[in-house]
């Protein structure tokens, strides 16, 4: 079977500073990979070279069998790469339906040609929003949603783009113990659907339940790669988490 | 309402200003909602950059003074009809547009509006040492009386002001079919969030090259005629900084998210202007854009549209 997402040895840097330093990352299509890391390890950095939001300096990215270096990010979406922000980043002068009808508009509809009608449109926004639980708020704003709210619809909209492999950035943090429960059956039954997801998170009991594989990273370098149960374990992981 | 019907219905009000003027028989009419026409073109034109997508653009004069002096050098190479003029420079500053979207679009905020302010710069400078079109003495056009059009003599303050207002109708129309467009949405994605729009699949920097050069060709059109209706072009009536700060000013004051609010700013902003420039004095006219902003920017910080949406919702939910 071929890799879905292929990161091969990549390399970033800002300045002096190096934030990937040669790293590699296997994803098969259908799975669930966890990536942990303390704070400035680089994972944030490796989402953004996966989605083309910055540009690796050396080795390549190869998603769906093609080689994806250099393309922008919105082209990256059309191939079918969706991400959610570790901030949410909602489009604020536009309602929730507004907000799911861009990637609608702009890649769903580029990929396969025209949503038949703005009632298509329409009905696939209400669908959306009925998956996270958001159909009464639908014709709302963003700054009218809760915090927990805001994260759903931003995992509606990736997933709006009916994307291959969702990378869902910390889409978590900050939340109540039963919204962390929320979130997580909610990329379990995306999973279930067919899209891989990478999901990045602090939060280990999250990160454990969810992953089918966790990655490690640490200082711009991958450090571990396996079954949760065994990573965990892993005498350098224990060390970058907990010091020695 | 749909886009046609739109259209007919601003044609018609079109049509009944020009009847009206017509009836009134006065010049200064003319010169004076020429004035204001030309206005609603520049602040439309600024309103799908700057409105839309959220990019200030302090360079309206350059891209005005663009159409004006290609006006200048066709009358002289080889005089044309004022509607082909208008084509012409509409391609100009539309290539100019284009051109300047493509060095400055990947700076953002206030970088890109530096950027736009220093073409203006750069631009006059040219113009100043090209002799052919007036260079810093300006060039006279010595426009006719009237023109025979089909039998019918049409005074010329008259076809100007009709060229105009049609060219009012057009911005207008292509400024609302916008906003009501999968390009509006794009639009409307790169205002609030760049990096959101391209992870939604949305090709940003496509997108803000249409808008730079839509909004430089509209700026083109509303200054080709420009020359024929002064009489007399020089550098710095042409890149005059009432055209900057106006065609900022005035979509502000109206609203910037939608294409009424350029309409509504202009009107009201040029009408106040052209009755302080007759009662007052003309130097009175950047004051009043100056109070009028600061004005708004404190009661109605979304212009005067953003003001009755949100006394609407308010009513809606008690």
């Amino acid at each position: 079977m071929t890799a879905l997402l292929h990161v091969d040895n990549i390399s970033k840097r800002f300045g002096g500073f190096v934030a990937l330093d040669g790293v590699e990352l296997m994803v098969q299509p259908g799975e669930r990979l966890g990536l942990i890391g303390p704070n400035g390890s680089g994972k944030s950095t490796l989402v953004n070279c996966i989605c083309g939001t910055l540009q690796n300096e050396s080795g390549s990215v190869r998603f769906d069998g093609q080689v994806v270096d250099g393309l922008a990010a919105h082209q990256r979406t059309h191939r079918g790469i969706a991400r959610s922000f570790q901030l949410p980043r909602p489009f604020t002068s536009m309602t929730l339906v507004d907000n799911l009808r861009i990637p609608l508009l702009y890649t769903v509809h580029a990929r396969s040609g025209p949503l038949r009608s703005t009632g298509d449109l329409d009905a696939r926004c209400h669908e959306l929003l009925e998956m996270v639980g958001l159909v009464k708020k639908a014709k709302q704003m963003p700054r009218d949603l809760t915090q927990v709210e805001m994260r759903k619809l931003e995992l509606a909209r990736a997933v709006a783009a009916e994307p291959k492999l969702l990378i869902a950035d910390e889409s978590m943090a900050g939340l109540s113990h039963s919204e962390i429960e929320d979130i997580l059956t909610l990329l379990v039954r995306l999973n279930e659907r067919g899209i891989t997801v990478i999901l990045i998170e602090h939060i280990m009991s999250a990160v454990m339940s969810f992953s089918q594989r966790l990655a490690v990273l640490v200082s711009g370098k991958k450090i571990a790669d396996g079954k949760p149960e065994d990573v965990v374990r892993n005498p350098e992981v224990v060390r970058a988490y907990l010091g020695q | 309402m749909n886009t046609a019907k739109f259209s007919l219905i601003a044609i018609a009000i079109g049509a009944a200003v020009l009847a009206f003027a017509h009836w009134f028989k006065v010049d200064y009419l003319y010169f004076a909602s020429y004035t204001i026409l030309q206005f609603i073109v520049l602040a439309t034109a600024w309103n799908i950059l700057g409105g839309y997508c959220g990019y200030v653009n302090f360079g309206s004069a350059a891209f005005f003074a663009m159409g004006a002096y290609s006006s200048v050098f066709m009358h002289k190479f080889y005089p044309l009809p004022i509607p082909v003029l208008i084509v012409i420079g509409a391609i100009v500053s539309g290539i100019a547009g284009f051109g300047m979207g493509y060095l400055t679009l990947r700076l953002r905020g206030s970088f890109f509006a530096i950027a736009t302010l220093a073409l203006a710069v750069v631009l006059q400078t040219l113009v100043v040492n090209w002799d052919y079109v007036g260079g810093s003495r300006g060039a006279y056009i010595l426009r006719p009386e009237s023109l025979e059009f089909a039998g019918i003599t049409i005074n010329y303050i008259e076809y100007l002001f009709a060229l105009m207002l049609a060219l009012a109708v057009i911005a207008l129309v292509t400024a609302r079919v916008i906003e009501r467009s999968q390009l509006g949405f794009g639009f409307a994605t790169i205002r609030d969030d760049e990096l959101a729009a391209e992870a939604c699949g949305v090709p940003t920097l496509r997108l803000k090259l249409i808008a730079t050069t839509l909004s430089g060709a509209f700026m083109g059109m509303a200054g080709a005629p420009f020359p024929y209706y002064i009489g007399y072009l020089q550098p710095s009536s042409a890149f005059g900084l009432e055209y900057a700060v106006n065609s900022i000013a005035m979509p502000m004051i109206g609203g910037t998210t939608s294409w009424v609010g350029p309409l509504v700013g202009a009107i009201l902003l040029g009408s106040a202007q052209q009755y302080a420039t007759v009662t007052i004095s003309s130097a009175v006219n950047l004051l009043i854009v100056g109070l009028m902003l600061v004005g708004f920017v404190i009661i109605a910080p979304n212009g005067l549209i953003g003001l009755v949406q949100e006394r609407l919702r308010a009513r809606r939910k008690p």
